[in-house]
C-alpha cells in the first residue's frame, strides 16, 4: 500500500518543528551549562518538573505564556539545588545530576497527582500577516506557535553571546580554565550558577513544550527520555549551538518522518525505520565533529578557589 | 559510570542472591507482595490498572497482606536486578506485568525456588512461575466493528507497540470485525516500539491523522493518542487497558479494561494458604478480567446494540471473535467454515489475517 502521496509535507514539517523543540530548548540550555565547565545529567528531571509546572500554572491561569514562564521558573529553581550540591558543597557532578532526575522524576509525579486528564489551555499559533499567507512557505515558516520561535531566538542568542560579546568570552574561559580564570579575577563560582540556571529554564521550557503542546497533556513520566537525547545532542554536536539546532532538526525530523513513512506503508523494514532517528543523527554529527573540536577543558572538574 | 554501577550492583545482588541461605520470608508472618511495573502508575492505561489490582490485594488482606511495587523498570537486563531486589527483600510472591520481563523472570525464579512468581502475557512456566493474561481480543473484535462503522474515511489507524503475538492477535480481531462492518475499511499500521512514551504516541497519533485516519485504535499505554485525537477533533478513540473516561464522550467512545483485581486476589490468598501452583491462566471477558467500558452516545444507537449483542455472545462463549471461515495474508487457508482458532495458534500468533496490507516486522 505503499502510498507517499498520503504524506502531506506541509503537514508534516510542522509536526516536524513540533518534534524538534523540545529537545532543542533543553540542549541549548546544556550546551550553555557544559561550555561553562558544568555537566548537568539532571535535564531529564528538570524538563519533567518544567512539564508538570508549566502545564499547572497554564490550566490554573488559563494562559500558555505564564505556563511556559512558570515552567522555566521550575526547571531553574531545580537546577540551583544541583548548583548548590556541585558549586558550594563541592559535590560529584555526575552522582549530583543522576539524583537531580530521579529527585525531578519522583517530585514531578507528587506535583501533577491533580492534573491527570485535564485538557490544558491551547497555544495558539502565529498568524504573521501576509507572511502566512505565502503559498507552502507560509505554513511552514510562518504559522508556528511562539515557542518555536522563541526556540530559535534562544539559539541564536547562545550562538552569538557565545562567539562575540564579552560576556560570552568569560564562560568559555571559566569553562575552558577555571583556575586561569580565577587568577584573572572572575567569579567562577557565580558564571557557573548562572549558567546552571539558564541551562534549567530551558529545560523546563522544553519539558512544558512536550505538555502544552506537543502532546498536549500531563502524564506522569512523560518526557521519556527525551532529557538523556538533549545531553548526547550536545556532545555530539561537539557543544557548538550551530550543530545543535541540526541535530535537534535531524532527530525531531527523522522520528516523525518515519512514523509517517510507516503509515504510508512504505515497503522498508520497520526495525530500521524505527532505529533511523538515533542512526542518522549520530552518523551526521559524528561525522561533523571530525574537525577536533572537543569538550571544554574544566568540564566536570570541582573548583575551590582555593587550589 | 552509571552503566558500571549498576553492572555492580547487580552483581552485588546476584553474588547475595546465590549465598542467601534463609527463605525469604523468615522475619514476619505477613505475606509480602511484590509488582513490577513497565511503566509509571500514573499512565493511565496498562500500570494503571496493575496498581488497581495491587490496592485491592491491600484492601482485601488489611494487615496480612504488604504490597511494594517498582515503577517504570525497562524490560531487559535492568529488570532483571528489579526482580532480583525484590526477591532478596522477602517478597513471597511477585507478580511481573510486561512480556518484557519474560527471561528475567525465569532466570530470577531459578535462584528463588522459595518464592512463587506470576508473569503477565508470556508463555514461559517454572514450577514457581504462572503466566497470566487476559483476551484483549475479545475486546478488540467489539472495538473493529464500532471503528468499522464509525470511519468515514475507511482508514482505521493502529498505534501498536512491539511485533508479539498479543499485538498481532488485537490488531486481526480488530480488523476481521471492521472490515465485516465495511469491506471498505483499511488499516494503516505504525510500530512505535515502546509501550509508554506520549511524546511518541502522540506524535504517531498525528502521523495517522494527517495520513487521513479517522479512528485511532492504540496498544500503548498512555493516553497522549486521545489528546492527539482530542486536539485534532473528529477522530475516534477507544481506552485502552483502562477505561480513560476523562476522554468521554468523545473521542473516546468506549474502552478495553484489565481488571486484575480478582486475579491478584486470588494468588494471594493461594500463596498464604499454601496451595499455589503453577498455573497459565487466559480469561476474557466471561470471567470478568476483561471488561468494555461504556459505549458512548457518539455511538449511532443500532452499531452500540450491536455491539453489544457480540459483548453478550462473547461472554457466553457462542461467539468466537476468531470464527472460520478466514484466511491468513498470504491466501492460505486457515480456518474452515463455522471453525474456531485453537489457543495454541493464538498465543503464538504470527501472521496478519487476509486483507490486511502491510507486513509485520521481524
Amino acid at each position: 500500500m505503499m502510498d507517499l502521496s498520503s504524506i502531506s509535507p506541509i503537514l508534516l514539517l510542522a509536526s516536524i518543528m513540533a518534534a524538534s523543540t523540545p529537545i532543542l530548548l533543553a540542549a541549548i540550555g546544556e550546551l550553555v551549562v557544559e561550555r561553562a565547565g558544568v555537566l548537568n545529567l539532571g535535564v531529564e528531571g528538570m524538563m519533567i518538573t518544567g512539564a508538570i509546572c508549566g502545564f499547572a500554572f497554564a490550566v490554573n491561569t488559563g494562559s500558555p505564556a505564564l505556563g511556559f514562564l512558570a515552567a522555566a521558573l521550575g526547571g531553574a529553581a531545580l537546577s540551583l539545588l544541583f548548583a548548590l550540591l556541585t558549586q558550594f558543597a563541592l559535590a560529584n557532578q555526575v552522582a549530583s545530576g543522576l539524583a537531580l532526575t530521579l529527585f525531578g522524576l519522583g517530585l514531578s509525579a507528587l506535583l501533577g497527582q491533580g492534573y491527570v486528564g485535564i485538557k490544558p489551555p491551547p497555544t495558539t499559533r502565529l498568524d504573521i500577516p501576509v507572511l502566512s499567507d505565502i503559498p507552502f512557505l507560509g505554513p511552514v515558516l510562518f504559522s508556528h506557535d511562539a515557542m518555536v520561535y522563541i526556540a530559535l531566538a534562544l539559539v541564536a542568542a547562545v550562538w552569538a553571546v557565545l562567539k562575540y560579546t564579552r560576556a560570552g568570552l568569560i564562560l568559555r574561559a571559566v569553562g575552558e580554565n577555571h583556575d586561569a580564570a580565577h587568577a584573572l579575577g572572575y567569579k567562577v563560582v557565580r558564571v557557573r550558577v548562572l549558567a546552571i540556571a539558564f541551562g534549567g529554564g530551558c529545560a523546563g521550557l522544553g519539558g512544558a513544550y512536550l505538555s502544552l503542546v506537543r502532546v498536549p497533556q500531563w502524564t506522569e513520566g512523560m518526557t521519556a527520555g527525551a532529557g538523556w537525547i538533549a545531553l548526547a545532542l550536545v556532545v555530539f554536536a561537539s557543544w557548538k549551538a550551530g550543530r545543535v539546532l541540526l541535530g535537534a532538526w535531524l532527530f525531531g525530523g527523522v522520528s516523525v518522518l518515519q512514523l509517517n513513512l510507516q503509515a504510508a506503508g512504505v515497503a522498508l523494514p520497520v526495525e530500521y525505520l524505527s532505529m533511523s532517528p538515533y542512526l542518522i543523527t549520530i552518523l551526521v554529527l559524528v561525522i561533523m565533529s571530525a574537525d577536533r573540536s572537543r569538550a571544554p577543558g574544566s568540564l566536570t572538574r570541582i573548583f575551590h578557589a582555593s587550589q | 559510570m552509571t552503566l558500571k554501577t549498576l553492572l555492580t550492583g547487580a552483581t552485588v545482588a546476584l553474588g547475595v542472591a546465590a549465598g542467601a541461605v534463609t527463605p525469604a520470608q523468615a522475619q514476619d508472618d505477613k505475606t509480602k507482595v511484590g509488582f513490577i511495573y513497565v511503566g509509571p502508575i500514573g499512565d493511565g492505561g496498562w500500570t494503571y490498572e496493575h496498581n488497581e489490582g495491587r490496592l485491592a490485594v491491600e484492601e482485601h488482606f488489611g494487615d496480612k497482606v504488604e504490597t511494594v511495587y517498582q515503577e517504570s523498570v525497562p524490560e531487559g537486563a535492568d529488570a532483571t536486578r528489579a526482580i532480583t531486589q525484590m526477591a532478596l527483600n522477602g517478597a513471597d510472591l511477585i507478580f511481573t506485568t510486561s512480556f518484557g520481563y519474560m527471561d528475567a523472570t525465569v532466570a530470577v525464579a531459578e535462584k528463588f525456588p522459595d518464592v512463587k512468581f506470576e508473569h503477565a502475557t508470556g508463555y514461559k512456566t517454572a514450577p514457581n512461575v504462572s503466566t497470566y493474561s487476559a483476551r484483549f481480543y475479545e475486546g478488540r473484535a467489539i472495538q473493529g466493528h464500532i471503528a468499522g462503522n464509525m470511519t468515514k474515511s475507511n482508514i482505521v489507524g493502529y498505534i501498536a507497540s512491539y511485533p508479539i503475538p498479543e499485538v498481532i492477535r488485537g490488531i486481526n480481531a480488530a480488523f476481521i470485525h471492521a472490515r465485516k462492518a465495511n469491506p471498505e475499511v483499511e488499516f494503516k499500521i505504525i510500530w512505535a516500539y515502546t509501550w509508554f512514551d506520549p511524546a511518541k504516541e502522540a506524535d504517531a497519533a498525528t502521523a495517522l491523522i494527517e495520513q487521513g485516519a479517522d479512528v485511532i485504535l492504540q496498544h500503548t499505554d498512555s493516553t497522549a493518542p486521545q489528546a492527539a485525537a482530542e486536539k485534532a477533533g473528529g477522530v475516534v478513540t477507544f481506552g485502552q487497558a483502562s477505561d480513560m473516561a476523562e476522554y468521554k464522550p468523545f473521542p473516546r467512545v468506549s474502552s478495553i479494561i484489565d481488571d486484575w483485581k480478582p486475579y491478584y486476589i486470588a494468588r494471594t490468598q493461594a500463596v498464604i494458604d499454601g496451595t499455589w501452583e503453577s498455573q497459565q491462566v487466559w480469561d476474557g471477558i466471561g470471567p470478568g478480567m476483561v471488561a468494555i467500558g461504556e459505549i458512548t452516545d457518539a455511538v449511532p444507537a443500532e452499531v452500540k446494540e450491536e455491539a453489544l449483542a457480540m459483548k453478550d455472545a462473547i461472554t457466553s462463549g457462542d461467539y468466537h471473535p476468531f470464527t472460520g471461515p478466514l484466511k491468513k495474508q498470504d491466501g492460505s487457508d486457515w480456518l474452515a467454515e463455522g471453525e474456531t482458532a485453537d489457543d495454541g495458534t493464538l498465543l503464538g500468533m504470527d501472521f496478519y489475517v487476509e486483507g490486511l496490507d502491510a507486513e509485520i516486522p521481524q
